[in-house]
């Protein structure tokens, strides 16, 4: 899962060498709120999953809990 | 389908408010601005009302469409902030116009010019009329929370006016709603009814979620385009423009991206104006026209989307 974020976050941000943890925030990152937005909509299409923009998203592994929870769904 | 657009106008406030000014009395920047919207200024009403500007609009629009308010059979105003709640800003216009036909006004919010031109092209295809003005006006800024800096930046006032007759200029037109109230909404006062259980002090303030409406308006511009691309049996290369609610140019350059479209074809000017509401596609559309951007027979796809959710999508060849 984190390798598959890593991938579509380094597309995202047209980087390759980004360096991504779970513990990564999105501010670390560079990612203001509506790049997360951008980001979530790949998320989706990567994962085929539906992902509702109700719950706060700060780290990596916050996305990676909803993504988890979606694809349990 | 039974309309062609035969004149244009837009006015827009004298007033023109920096980002700079913004930030001597909200804790914001121009750099934070331009960077997370693509806003440098936007045009604020003082002494102008907005039904002064749409009646100015109005009377460019019926100048260039060489007619007058009498050859006008109904009068359709986008609005959702006019200066009265009754009567319509349709019929103040059309007061300071001088003429008399059936006037009204739609609220569809950021989507109301393309709902106009769908309730305008039923009565001309119908033949109820033959000449019809569509004006779109909105003055956001008595509908802004100024001491709120996330929603307050992104906004201006301004007025479009469109003479439209029968023709064959539309070639396609959807408008559609999907009803979610919290991402977008203005919610009005109850007024002094000693009736009322409600709270009298609510927030009437415009309430906006950010990431919500973003990734709805993404989404919704891509499968805009792709329904009418398909309903046509064009390609985007077929489209001249790409005429979008000019809400942030990081939501016309989300979609756009995603599509794989160049930018040369998604025109914008909210860098002058911020979001216009149901104007901002009616002054883009008229600027374009005063410019000679737009070609005769070019075809032009009109996209727009915001509270309610709405969204409306016209195709037009020019």
């Amino acid at each position: 899962m984190l390798e598959k974020i890593t991938k579509i976050l380094r597309e995202y941000k047209s980087d390759d060498d980004l360096a991504v943890a779970e513990n990564s925030t999105f501010e670390e990152l560079e990612l203001d709120s509506l790049d997360l937005v951008q980001l979530v909509m790949d998320v989706e299409e990567a994962f085929g999953v539906t992902i509702e923009m109700d719950t706060p998203v700060t780290t990596v592994a916050d996305l990676i809990k909803i993504i988890e929870s979606a694809e349990s769904q | 389908m039974g309309f062609k657009i035969i004149g244009t106008g837009s006015k827009l406030p004298q007033k023109a408010v920096s980002n700079a000014q913004l930030a001597t009395f909200l804790d914001t920047s121009d750099e934070w601005i331009t960077s997370k919207t693509g806003i440098k200024s936007r045009t604020i009403c003082t002494d102008e009302t907005i039904t002064d500007l749409a009646t100015q609009a109005a009377n460019i629009a019926l100048a260039n469409a060489n007619l007058n308010i009498a050859d006008i059979d109904l009068v359709v105003c986008a609005t959702m902030t006019a200066d009265y709640a009754m009567p319509s800003m349709a019929c103040c216009v059309l007061e300071q116009l001088g003429g008399a036909c059936p006037a009204f006004d739609v609220n569809a919010a950021c989507s109301g010019f393309v709902y106009a031109l769908d309730v305008a092209d039923s009565f001309i295809s119908s033949r109820k009329a033959q000449n019809v003005l569509v004006i779109s006006a909105e003055m956001m800024s008595r509908m802004l929370d100024w001491n709120d800096r996330t929603s307050s930046i992104l906004f201006g006032d301004g007025a479009a006016a469109c003479v439209l007759t029968a023709g064959d200029s539309l070639k396609y037109i959807n408008i559609t709603a999907t009803p979610q109230i919290a991402p977008l909404f203005t919610k009005a006062s109850t007024g002094n009814n000693p009736f009322a259980n409600h709270a009298t002090d609510e927030n009437i303030f415009l309430q906006m979620k950010g990431q919500h409406v973003y990734k709805f308006a993404v989404t919704t511009i891509q499968q805009e385009i792709n329904l009418a691309l398909t309903a046509l049996n064009l390609q985007a290369n077929d489209i001249a423009y790409f005429i979008l609610h000019q809400a942030n140019t990081r939501i016309i350059d989300g979609a756009r991206t995603r599509l794989k479209l160049p930018p040369q074809k998604f025109p914008m000017n909210i860098e002058k104006y911020g979001n216009m509401s149901a104007a901002s596609i009616p002054v883009l559309l008229d600027e374009m026209v005063r410019h000679n951007t737009i070609k005769s027979g070019d075809m032009l796809m009109l996209i727009g989307f915001g509270g309610g959710l709405t969204a409306g999508t016209a195709v037009l060849q020019w």
